[in-house]
């Protein structure tokens, strides 16, 4: 068993040898930067250009998500959940759902679990693709960002096909899907499967190799796997940490025990494993949509659901792999039409703790790499 | 593992499950000389999540506080539920797990819940000098520190 109190972070007053002695001085990094993704505030100490802390104020897109689910029934709070972290909202969707129909006890029609696994898939890949184009941007590498966002584009016009929506889809219901796949959803599909394959190589090949990515990249930002662990750090950050775990197959839920998938790990724990491990979790994920493509079954979308939901009393914790961690809800009901408690466990909050242990005795402008390899989404971090 | 805890403390612990999931109920004075012998004896070494839920019709024992956990090495969840007074104070798991620190933050932020031995007990979300606990019952929905509000943004009406 590890001993949490032997992590180094906790120990910010003991210099690093490798400091200057110069006076520490104090910056503050956002809340309006660019490189924060949002509206993420840190404040630096720093002794020269070497950070020797670093706390991080949050809360300014703090909306009462929560409170807000108090006051609204099952049904009515599903499109919320969207607006927590906006760039993958289908999983958020997925989890909601799963936590509810946990509750009602019932559970979604074979065709809808079909659906929802790739559309799910798509917004990892569309998150995983977001990631990538604006961290490569954050550390100078401009081209990227075009390339990704051509593609992104590609999986939100299905989005857009399926439900009108291309970010806050809203595309389950409780008990299944409001819409059936439209004419041709599978044939689209297929085709995006067969026009992304290579254009991940050419993610690849712009950056695998890239001198300059691998020297910003290799070795910063290290976390071990007890760090990770002790810190509750999930996700592809977990994973490059070395631990192979992963919701999908530890705890399966909606239908992927029927697919067959990899889960890539890293060794290092540092950026650039980070990087290959979500470029891995890409492939990954285009061999879930294949599989799960041709194996649609014919049937119902919506398993029968009354319209007034009235939960038996009880409480649940369900979580999912979203596709920055272990995203989680945990839901009271009190037997009415509205939930007595919603609370959300969100993977960017929780690993944005690690920051700090992350940054400490890095460079100014490793500190940018960091929180472009943590994944955060304010959204979600301040819900 | 439930029954050994049983042999230990007797009716300190109140061991349940409702829809194939495990938690048990035990008292505030156990708290954290179980979560550490569930870290250390029972490899929870994960923990998931910190919240609370608000029980204004509860005699006296308002709060629920509930720890979740999880072990890599069993593959398994469990939820330890805590339940304390309006006023009272619990110990606090940063000892046991690092990540309880802003968790147990956002619990105090959003319900007024202390925790003893928190080296950072301060607000996460909400600013420093905001009035009330908005996850509690009584807190209304458009209810906001409307003197926070005029001072620190210069909106007159505080809305």
């Amino acid at each position: 068993m590890t001993d949490p109190n032997t992590l180094s972070p906790l120990d910010l007053d003991t210099p690093d040898k490798t400091f200057l002695d110069a006076n520490e001085l104090v910056i503050n990094m956002g809340p309006q930067h660019p490189a924060t993704h949002g509206v993420l505030r840190v404040i630096l100490r720093l002794d020269g250009e070497k950070v020797m802390g670093l706390e991080c104020v949050i809360g300014y897109l703090h909306r009462g998500v929560e409170k807000i689910a108090e006051h609204r029934t099952y049904t009515m709070f599903n499109p919320y959940v969207d607006r927590m972290d906006y760039v993958a909202a289908v999983s958020n969707g997925l989890g909601y759902c799963e936590t509810v129909e946990k509750l009602l006890g019932v559970e979604a029609p074979p065709r809808a679990q079909y659906i929802r696994v790739i559309l799910t898939e798509l917004n990892r890949m569309a998150s995983h693709q977001l990631w990538l184009g604006t961290h490569a941007l954050d550390i100078g590498a401009i081209t990227p960002l075009f390339y990704t966002f051509r593609d992104r584009e590609e999986i939100l016009k299905i989005f857009e096909k399926y439900c009108g929506a291309r970010l806050t889809t809203h595309a389950f219901r409780i008990g299944g899907l409001q819409y059936e796949a439209y004419e041709g959803f599978e044939k689209e599909v297929r085709n995006f499967v067969k026009f992304v394959k290579p254009k991940i190589d050419e993610y690849e090949e712009l950056l695998t190799t890239n001198r300059i990515w691998v020297e910003r990249t290799k070795g910063v930002g290290t976390i071990s796997a007890k760090d990770c662990i002790a810190l509750g750090v999930t996700g592809p950050v977990l994973r490059a940490s070395g631990v192979k775990w992963d919701l999908r197959k530890a705890q399966p839920y909606a239908n992927y025990k029927n697919f067959d998938f990899d889960i890539p790990i890293g060794t290092n724990g540092d950026t650039y494993d980070r990087y290959l491990v979500r470029m891995a979790e890409f492939r990954q994920s285009l061999r879930i949509i294949e599989q799960a493509v041709e194996g649609i079954p014919e049937g119902p979308v919506m398993a029968k659901v009354s319209k007034v939901m009235k939960p038996p009393v009880g409480e649940v914790y369900h979580s999912i792999e979203a596709p920055k961690g272990e995203l989680g809800y945990f839901i009271v009901s009190d037997g009415s039409t509205q939930p007595y408690r919603v609370r959300v466990r969100p993977p960017s909050f929780v690993n944005l703790q690690a920051l700090e242990l992350m940054c400490r005795g890095q460079l100014v402008a490793d500190v940018i790499a960091v929180i472009g390899t943590l994944d955060i989404v304010l959204g979600e971090v301040d819900r | 593992m439930v029954a050994k805890f049983k042999g230990r403390y007797g009716s300190g612990i109140e061991p349940l499950t409702h829809l194939g999931q495990n938690y048990m109920i035990v008292d505030r004075s156990l708290i954290p000389e179980l979560l550490q012998i569930l870290r250390n004896e029972e490899e929870f070494d994960y923990c998931v999540d910190i919240t609370a839920v608000h029980y204004p019709k509860r005699e006296k024992k308002e709060f629920d506080v509930v720890w979740v956990l999880y072990s890599f090495p069993r593959n398994e969840r469990i939820r330890v539920t805590a339940q304390i007074a309006e006023g009272e104070s619990i110990a606090s798991s940063v000892p046991i797990w690092v990540t309880a620190n802003w968790l147990e933050r956002e619990v105090f932020d959003m319900f007024g819940i202390k925790f003893d031995g928190h080296p950072d007990m301060k607000r996460i979300l909400l600013p420093d000098g905001w009035k009330g606990h908005p996850l509690r019952k009584d807190y209304g929905i458009l209810q906001q520190d409307n003197e926070w509000v005029q001072i620190n943004l210069g909106i007159e009406s505080g809305q």
